[in-house]
């Protein structure tokens, strides 16, 4: 170890107890391949057993170590000591959700709107496992691939104006996983997600300030998922008006 | 909010088109019309500029020259109010704004036949 | 209109503040862009005007255009400007990326399709200019 070492002001926050958040600093070594998550553990293991905050997989797979890095959402598993130097490294809860302790946040609206766009392959009829899978080309799964790379992190949700001044709106990565589905070629349900995503808290409420998809750690580009189901859902009303006795699909 | 619900796309669509006629229009229009004939780099004399404006498929460019950009800037300026924190007014913000474009609309209309 | 979430005890609810855009240049970039529009809406506006004060004859249309080479407009047609190359730049990255062109099976990369809106952009321009400053 060498001697060197770097500041962390990291935001605490006890229920009951606070009545709002507040910065706490930690001195910890500074490591050349250290994370922000690596000292955030340091402070835990050695000098404040009672920090709480979430993580699993430290290879930012499991999406569960989001928080506000000098005020911008990050992977802490991905965000490295030696970008913030010399510090202090500013380490919040993620923006836009409310607090339950420290650096953790509810995470209940976010799972409620996921289930609401019906994330999963719907079929118009479910054909019997004897006649074998959904097949699909490579081109197909081409078509909708960068949407699934989602791993339900929340930062684009942190990054979202719009969800932070009005909370009912869906948001950005259920939107995306909605359109992943709607293009998937084995799925029927594009009708039943309908209701979701034009409805007065869906995609309309999106004014496409784009930084959904500059945070985003797995390239999903929510915002253009929002945008291109705009267009699909006003090119199907336009053609209801055109012909109201049949639409698409 | 059911009408909500349902005309949101109709609005968005006259947006999109706004959108695409001011990017592609306007800039040009404002170097020749706003800066190079004021200040005289160019000129275009009353008499070219009522033959050209007179002419029916001019009469139709300037339209939508003018009227669409209104829609897009109606929806635009809604959700900047909105974002600006003025969510609680949304519905008499969404009345001034696209009542505002219907009224240019209605008055480009009107400026355009009395030519 | 979204009902006001019920918030529950305990939990610490943040507050955005309506200053958010200025916090990081993403966010100020986009409050720009959406403005544009304002720019773009006045001087639509002023040139109407300007085509009611051509219908009303050569003497109106002579006065109005005195109007304009005042200081103040001058101005204001240069900032507009700058907003509204600032609007078709940003409109044509971005529209590229919401409209999907395909040929056949594969999509067209979208900084093609911007590539494309940028030279349609610049041919409508040179054919209205040689259009309104020839004669
Ligand atoms: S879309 Fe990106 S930023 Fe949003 S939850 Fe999924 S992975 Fe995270
Ligand atoms: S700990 Fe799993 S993504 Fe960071």
């Amino acid at each position: 170890m060498s001697d060197a070492t770097i500041t962390l002001e990291v935001t605490r926050y006890r229920p009951g107890h606070d009545r709002e958040p507040h910065p706490q600093s930690f001195e910890v070594p500074f490591q050349k391949d250290w994370v922000v998550l690596d000292a955030l553990n340091h402070i835990k293991d050695r000098i404040d057993g009672t920090l709480s905050y979430r993580w699993s997989c430290r290879m930012g797979v499991c999406g569960s170590c989001g928080m506000m890095v000098n005020g911008v959402p990050k992977l802490t598993c991905a965000a490295f000591l030696r970008d913030y130097r010399p510090g202090p490294i500013r380490v919040e809860p993620l923006a836009n959700f409310p607090v339950i302790r420290d650096l953790v946040i509810a995470l209940d609206d976010f799972m409620e709107k996921l289930r609401r766009v019906k994330p999963w392959i719907i079929r118009a009829e479910e054909k019997p496992v004897s006649e074998g899978e959904y097949r699909q080309t490579p081109a197909q799964l081409e078509t909708y691939k960068q949407f699934s790379m989602c791993i339900n992190c929340m930062l684009c949700y942190a990054a979202c104006p719009v969800y932070g001044l009005a909370p009912a709106f869906v948001g950005p990565a259920a939107i995306a996983l909605a359109y992943r589905y709607n293009l998937d070629s084995r799925d029927e349900g594009y009708r039943l997600r309908e209701p979701v995503m034009s409805d007065a808290v869906g995609v309309w409420e999106c004014t496409f300030v784009g930084e959904c998809s500059v945070v985003c750690p797995k390239g999903v580009d929510p915002a253009a998922a929002i945008q291109r189901s705009k267009l699909a859902g006003a090119t199907d009303w336009l053609l209801s008006m055109v012909m109201p006795w049949g639409g698409r699909r | 909010m059911a009408t909500r619900k349902t005309s949101e796309p109709f609005w968005w669509l006259l947006f999109a088109a706004g959108g695409m006629v001011a990017a592609l229009l306007v800039p040009v229009h404002l170097l020749v019309n706003g800066l190079a004939v004021p200040l005289g780099w160019t000129s275009i004399s009353h008499a070219r500029m009522l033959a050209l404006a007179g002419h029916p498929l001019v009469k139709l460019y300037l339209f939508v020259l003018i009227a669409l950009p209104l829609y897009h800037w109606a929806h635009r300026f809604r959700f900047v109010l909105e974002d600006l924190g003025l969510h609680g007014w949304r519905t008499p913000i969404a009345i001034l704004c696209y009542g505002g474009a219907v009224a240019g609309t209605v008055a480009t209309l009107w400026v355009l036949w009395g030519i | 209109m979204s009902e006001p979430r019920v918030e529950r005890p305990g939990l610490y609810y943040p507050k955005l503040p309506t200053t958010w855009w200025l916090r990081n240049t993403n966010y100020f970039l986009f409050m720009l862009r959406e403005l544009s529009s304002v720019f773009i809406m006045v001087f639509l506006v002023l040139f109407l005007v300007e085509l009611y004060r051509l219908s009303q004859g050569p003497k109106a249309y002579g006065a109005y255009l005195e109007t304009l080479r005042a200081p103040g407009w001058i101005v204001f047609h240069v900032v507009a400007l700058a907003f509204a190359l600032y609007h078709s730049v940003t409109w044509f990255k971005l529209s590229g990326v919401v409209q999907v062109v395909r040929v056949g099976e594969r999509q067209v990369p979208p900084s093609l399709v911007t590539a494309a809106s940028f030279a349609l952009w610049a041919v409508v321009s040179i054919v209205l200019l040689w259009f309104m400053v020839r004669g």
